[in-house]
């Protein structure tokens, strides 16, 4: 065994027994972020600070909620919100924090698609920033449930019974999904246990993996310019702050995140405390009660774009019926993300706008994102449904097209 | 510059997203609807400008009321326990006590004249379903009676003051005896199987509604529920605008009753988290001066 020396401080003896002094420098100090970076990149800490929130105020929650369809209602609504001291405020901070970490997710990847930071190397960051999202998914349609409301309930409802699209399997999984023939008890305790253990977990696991996935390839900047990271550390650690290119995570990167997250923050308590409605909907404040279809059944709004690709195929095609049309549909909008590294066939790593073709593909995804959401909160009725075919019907050509566009960009370059 | 140009772009986008999901998809999917009329203008079968006698107003009441309605304010005490009342009449009929001070004076004496055109429930009780409403019509009675029972009601109407206590008393006299404000502990004054035969489904328990459906939808349904939802077996109750204000008060304390709480707090924690962000703009400037 190594030879100890009597330490001469509190530092010394921790960094005698955890090497805490190399463990600040590799993760903190030493860790070279670019200078040329917006508040864009502020967004990795702010889902960060948000899912941090989220566990903490859930953990509260958690101390008197009951997964029962006899009691889930009045646990949350009674006791935590009326009951309990400041068990609204967890409450409230847990519902709004869930439905705005979406906000930001989307921010996020969508800085990452318009600075094309998911490719020359960034693809592992992509993929496991992809996981993330789907975890979240699956967290967030899964809590909505929890309160046993008439959207809880609805939602689940219709949600899980688009499984039932899937051919030979799809009666019998929509069965095992639920545990029971319909959304019932049995569907409530399990979803409960995969929101508050299984899915929070594996978000965790997946958050240290992306951040992992972040230490090789660094993070992107708003030039897409790829530089020696070593070179520039040591000019930085020479003291020649001013012309190198990278800053420290801490604490000049993380200065600027905190400023942000406090201007977030401003934002976020406004709607926690005043505006909450959004993420918490009224019909919700209604019991579950299979034997009552609300008007309007419409998940929340972060799924809405997704919702209405599978909504807008709504007649037969080629001996296809609609229903069938929307789950393929569906299917390819919830994995298309994923494979965008590689649906990108153009090597510039350059922000959306100097790219010639991928400036237009870029905005109209994003006016397509915005109508497909509209659409799938309206009724789909009338002309709404064939906007929502419309709105479907590009998304699926846009990303079928991305490859062919990015190629044409990537000759037009190269002819250059 | 640049980092307000971005900023920009993404607060519009988030704008119209926004304005698209809440404000404009909830007025398509509930549309304004008329008006709430507290003066209920559209019955008006009794003359409601003739000055009523009280006394006699007395005598008709005790004659013809008092048999179904107990009115403990006068010392009329229920004839039957409430289980009888409810089997007999299909709901247990209302203490009077409040009558006088909660109804509109127009919509009660039309009330008395015809209850099932004053309740809008022409389509429950007509000649085609033979449904009879279990309180009789008083259409044989002089206008000038039908006044005097107001004014009897009216003089003897419970006062009430302008807090909870008060606001429950408004609540359970016209609410009381179809629902049930289970996080008040308040169960309606009939049982739930004779609700169900008598209005075809149980009313809904009030304890979340004023979340549920807000102010502004209880403020038309409450006035008259065939707005909102017609062919509904509720009755229009005709309350006065001050009698429904408290009823939804009631609600309100019941169903969102850290309300105050909420908003005293925000503010500061609002408050706190500026001043945090201007303190974390200053450390940032110093940081990056280093570096720029
Ligand atoms: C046969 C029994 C019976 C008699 C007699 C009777 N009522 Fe009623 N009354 C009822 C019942 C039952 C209800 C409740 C009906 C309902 O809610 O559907 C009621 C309801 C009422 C209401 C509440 C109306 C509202 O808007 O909620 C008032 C006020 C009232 N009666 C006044 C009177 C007066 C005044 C008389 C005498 C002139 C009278 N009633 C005689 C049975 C009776
Ligand atoms: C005579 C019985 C009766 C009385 C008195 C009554 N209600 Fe109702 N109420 C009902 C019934 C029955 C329903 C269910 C209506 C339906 O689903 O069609 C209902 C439904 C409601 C609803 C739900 C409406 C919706 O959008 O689903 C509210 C809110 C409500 N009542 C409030 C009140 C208030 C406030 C009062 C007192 C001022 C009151 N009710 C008095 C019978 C009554
Ligand atoms: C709660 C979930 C998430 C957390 C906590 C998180 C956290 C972070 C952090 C701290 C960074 C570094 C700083 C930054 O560039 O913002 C980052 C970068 C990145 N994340 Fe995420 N992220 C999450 C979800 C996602 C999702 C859903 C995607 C999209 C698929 C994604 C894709 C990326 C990409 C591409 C980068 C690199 C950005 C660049 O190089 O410029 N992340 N993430």
């Amino acid at each position: 065994m190594a030879k100890f020396k009597k330490a001469d401080s509190m530092l010394e003896w921790f960094d005698q027994r955890l090497g805490v002094v190399n463990f600040a420098k590799v993760m903190m100090t030493e860790y070279w972020i670019p200078k040329n970076i917006n508040f864009l990149w502020a967004m990795g800490v702010l889902l960060t600070m948000l899912f941090t929130m989220l566990l903490v105020s859930g953990i509260f929650l958690l101390m008197y909620y009951k997964p029962d369809v006899n009691m889930a209602f009045d646990s949350v609504n009674y006791t935590i919100m009326q009951e309990v001291a400041y068990g609204w405020l967890f409450r409230h901070i847990h519902a709004v924090g869930a439905s705005v970490v979406f906000l930001i997710i989307y921010i996020h990847m969508f800085t990452g698609i318009y600075y094309g930071s998911y490719k020359k190397g960034r693809e592992m960051i992509w993929i496991s920033g992809m996981l993330l999202f789907m975890l979240f998914s699956a967290e967030g349609f899964s809590g909505y449930m929890l309160p046993w409301g008439q959207m809880s309930y609805w939602a689940a409802y219709v949600i899980t019974e688009i499984f039932g699209g899937i051919p030979f399997i799809g009666d019998d999984l929509v069965v095992w999904i639920r545990g029971n023939f319909y959304v019932a008890d049995a569907t409530l305790t399990r979803f409960f246990m995969l929101h508050v253990l299984l899915i929070p977990l594996a978000i965790l696991g997946a958050i240290v993996f992306h951040f992992y996935s972040l230490r090789f390839p660094h993070v992107n900047n708003e030039k897409g310019e790829f530089f020696d990271y070593e070179v520039e550390a040591e000019k930085y650690l020479a003291g020649d702050k001013k012309h190198s290119k990278v800053i420290p995570f801490w604490p000049v990167f993380l200065s600027k995140d905190v400023f942000v997250m406090g201007v977030f923050l401003i934002f976020f308590f406004y709607l926690v405390f005043f505006h909450y409605d959004f993420a918490m909907d009224p019909i919700n404040f209604d019991k579950a009660n299979g034997l009552k279809t609300p008007a309007h059944i419409y998940p929340e709004w972060y799924f809405l774009w997704s919702y209405e690709v599978l909504r807008g195929w709504f007649f037969e095609i080629a001996g296809i019926s609609g229903k069938s049309l929307g789950l393929m549909a569906f299917g390819f909008a919830n994995v298309i993300f994923l494979l965008i590294p590689w649906l990108d066939r153009s090597p510039t790593v350059k922000p959306a706008n100097q790219r010639p073709f991928f400036k237009y593909w870029f905005w109209i995804l994003m006016a397509d994102l915005m109508v497909l959401t509209e659409f799938g909160k309206l009724p789909p009725t009338g002309p709404n449904a064939w906007v929502g075919f419309g709105a479907s019907l590009t998304f699926l050509v846009l990303f079928l097209s991305l490859p062919f566009i990015t190629k044409m960009e990537a000759k037009k370059a190269g002819r250059k | 510059m640049k980092e307000f140009k971005i900023l920009a772009v993404i607060l519009i986008l988030v704008g119209i997203t926004y304005y698209g999901i809440e404000p404009y998809a909830h007025s398509v999917m509930h549309p304004e609807v008329a008006p709430a009329d507290f003066t209920f203008q559209d019955v008006k079968n009794v003359d409601t400008k003739l000055t009523g006698n009280a006394a006699n107003g007395k005598t008709l009441v005790e004659a013809n009321c008092i048999a179904c309605h107990a009115i403990e304010a006068a010392g009329n005490p229920a004839v039957m326990s409430n289980a009888d009342a409810a089997a007999s009449y299909g709901v247990v009929p209302p203490d009077l006590s409040h009558a006088g001070r909660i109804y509109d004076a127009n919509f009660l004496a039309n009330f008395v004249f015809d209850p099932v055109s004053a309740m809008h429930l022409q389509h429950k009780y007509n000649a085609e379903s033979g449904k009879q409403f279990p309180m009789p019509s008083y259409n044989w009675m002089a206008p000038q009676d039908i006044m005097d029972i107001v004014a009897y009601l009216q003089s003897i109407a419970v006062k009430v003051t302008d807090d909870k206590a008060g606001h429950k008393a408004t609540f359970e006299a016209a609410c009381g005896r179809c629902h049930n404000m289970q996080y008040a502990g308040i169960e309606a004054t009939t049982p739930a199987d004779n609700l169900k035969t008598y209005m075809g489904t149980v009313p809904p328990d009030l304890s979340q509604y004023i979340k549920s459906r807000g102010e502004h939808y209880l403020h038309s349904f409450v006035n008259d529920p065939q707005v909102l939802l017609k062919g509904t077996s509720m009755p229009r109750v005709g309350l006065t605008e001050k009698a429904q204000e408290e009823v939804i008060a009631y609600m309100e304390e019941i169903g969102d009753s850290k309300k105050a709480e909420r908003n005293s707090l925000g503010l500061w924690v609002m408050a706190y988290m500026v001043v945090f962000a201007f303190l974390a703009y200053l450390w940032k400037r110093k940081i990056w001066e280093e570096v720029h």
